[in-house]
């Protein structure tokens, strides 16, 4: 398989999944070219509704939709959609609306618009929520299972999606399982937890770590809430020693969750890398060098983790 | 409904702001103004217009009732339980701990609550939604949404009221959507005027595509009326500017902002029930002057 934008197997998946369930709705605050749902807007007119650059009340409206039977996808970057807390927080969340909240270009990946067009906060709000699991798919293959996944879930559910390309680090064979982590490199020396764009780069960090005798477990943490605290403790208890990676804050994200679990359940070293400042523009590659989240970031992180 | 009984629907109402002054004083907080003010709404809308079924509150059918303005719940709750939700007895849980009846609308919590509102300015667009979805499932089923005039300050309202007219066009009309402002001219921190001005809001209404009716919210021939008239409306949703008094009823209450969010204490509910049934008292509000008359000498 080749390299595919999360967003982009997000928007081929509703399609198809359109086709056979005309309860499916998207929302959208003119971004439906950049979240994808351009196409089944084209293909779906009627049950596509582009609601203009009003993303609280298309939040609103995807609440009244999803209680009165329809399966509404309301979709904008990360940041545009989750800065809406307040009305994710009352009119879905505490009143269970079902809604799929779809959040795109998440993390400092999405490069030269800068900051205030990154997600890096959405986890962090979206945690504290007692009812909206946190859903980040790793490649294609993970992602159109994922969507399918959310149109089943009974309630509200959260779907973080990237702008960039992502290499497939599944197999074709892979099956998405809600609430559970999968290992994707087994190892005894560190434990990697990585979610959403840099799981391949965790891959790959582990593959370089190798070489110079360090195993490195790499785990793929797709439901970043609830955590599978089976396999993180299972791995952790093994290693010793927990990196997490993220393109996201540093705080209050997947590190965060596991830091909380860990800390209560079996205390265990813990190095968290993920997003300490605020964004800015530049080149995905130069960004994620930066920030310590590509191979060479990772890896140095390790080794840095496992000397002291 | 054409020729809806009047004095039957006075009768509930002035029952149900005895209720919400009883529920108020036993919770020792909450907003009697703006429940007093929009209760004659509700009583029309719940004793002669929404098609619900209290044994089946999540009936596909039912029509759809949304308070925006979700702090003023008390008289949503007194409705509620003269349709048969839950008994009457229970208001006096209101706002205690492990009670359905929370101090803001709880979905989950109260079968017959539609959305969770309080949060201002949310409410209306999820009518909106419910409205839009209702239609896409092919429904004859009707969303009715009050609003705040404090709350229309948000906005997110405004997101709403720009959308709903055009929304579902061509084939899903938004005309199964009724919105009525319960327009009583003060907020928490004063009058609204002084605060930010709603006006002229019948035109900016108008020029946002709405058809605008307006009506005294006290009213309830016109109220009615024009309820009637909305669900006539085809083409679009209809917006109904209630005009109505904060605190209606109750003399010392009416118009003073202090009375937005301030219980009555024993003695103040039952001067103020005393006012509103008249004297003698009745022998159907004597239990409760009673009851708070007692609460009121402990």
């Amino acid at each position: 398989m080749a390299a595919k934008a999360s967003r982009a197997a997000f928007g081929e998946a509703l399609i198809e999944l359109g086709a056979v369930n005309e309860r499916i709705v998207t929302l959208d605050a003119d971004l439906s070219k950049s979240t994808m749902t351009g196409a089944f807007a084209k293909k779906y007119p009627e049950r596509a509704f582009d609601l203009g650059i009003a993303e609280s009340g298309m939040i609103g409206v995807a609440a009244g939709l999803a209680l009165t039977g329809q399966i509404p996808f309301a979709c904008s970057f990360a940041c545009f959609l989750v800065g809406r807390f307040e009305t994710i927080r009352v009119s879905v969340a505490y009143s269970d609306a079902p809604v799929k909240l779809v959040g795109t270009h998440v993390g400092v990946a999405i490069g030269e618009d800068g900051y205030t067009q990154m997600g890096l906060e959405d986890v962090a709000c979206l945690r504290a929520l007692p009812n909206i699991p946190i859903v980040q798919p790793a490649d294609e293959i993970e992602t159109r299972q994922a969507v399918a996944y959310a149109i089943e879930h009974p309630g509200p559910i959260y779907l973080r999606l990237t702008r960039q390309s992502l290499e497939p680090v599944h197999d074709p064979a892979y099956r998405f399982r809600f609430g559970k982590a999968d290992v994707l490199r087994p190892g005894h020396d560190v434990t990697v937890l990585a979610t959403g764009g840099p799981v391949w780069y965790a891959l790959e960090a582990a593959k370089a770590l190798a070489s110079e005798g360090i195993q490195a477990e790499v785990i793929n943490v797709a439901t970043i809430k609830p955590l599978d605290e089976e396999t993180i403790l299972r791995s952790a208890g093994r290693t010793g020693h927990v990196l997490t990676v993220e393109d996201h804050s540093v705080n209050g994200g997947l590190g965060g969750a596991v830091a909380e679990m860990l800390s209560e359940v079996m205390p265990t070293p813990l190095k968290r890398v993920g997003v300490t400042t605020f964004g800015e523009s530049g080149d995905m590659k130069g960004l994620y060098a930066k920030h310590g989240l590509d191979a060479a970031g990772i890896a140095g992180a390790v080794r840095k983790f496992l000397a002291r | 409904m054409a020729n809806p009984d009047v004095a039957k629907l006075e009768t509930i109402a002035r029952e149900g702001r005895v209720e919400i002054l009883r529920m108020l004083t036993h919770a020792g907080s909450g907003h009697p103004g703006g429940s007093l003010s929009v209760i004659d709404i509700l009583t029309d809308l719940y004793f002669n217009r929404l098609r619900l079924d209290p044994a089946r509150p999540q009936w596909e059918d039912r029509d759809r009732f949304i308070l925006s303005k979700g702090h003023c719940v008390p008289a949503q709750y007194f409705c509620m339980a003269k349709r048969g939700f839950f008994p009457m007895d229970r208001i006096v849980t209101l706002r205690k701990l492990g009670s359905p009846l929370q101090g803001h609308p709880d979905r989950v919590a109260l079968p017959g609550i539609e959305a969770a509102t309080g949060s201002l300015g949310q409410g209306i667009s999820v009518a909106v939604g419910m409205a839009l979805g209702l239609k896409l499932a092919g429904k004859a089923a009707r969303v009715y949404c009050v609003l705040g005039d404090g709350e229309t300050q948000e906005g997110q309202v405004w997101e709403s009221l720009m959308s709903a007219p055009k929304l579902g066009a061509p084939n899903h009309h938004l005309d199964n959507l009724c919105v009525i402002l319960d327009y009583n001219g003060i907020q928490l921190d004063g009058f609204v005027k002084k605060i930010l001005d709603l006006e002229p809001i019948t035109d900016k209404l108008k020029a946002f595509g709405w058809p605008v009716l307006e009506v005294n919210g006290h009213d309830l021939a016109q109220v009615d009326k024009a309820l009637d008239q909305a669900e006539a409306n085809k083409g679009a949703p209809t917006f109904i500017v209630a005009h109505t008094v904060k605190g209606k009823g109750v003399s010392f209450m009416e118009n003073d902002p202090e009375w937005h969010g301030k219980a009555p204490k024993p003695d103040e509910a039952v001067r103020a029930i005393r006012e509103i049934v008249g004297d003698p008292v009745p022998a159907w509000a004597a239990p409760i002057v009673a009851e708070l008359s007692a609460m009121g000498k402990k």
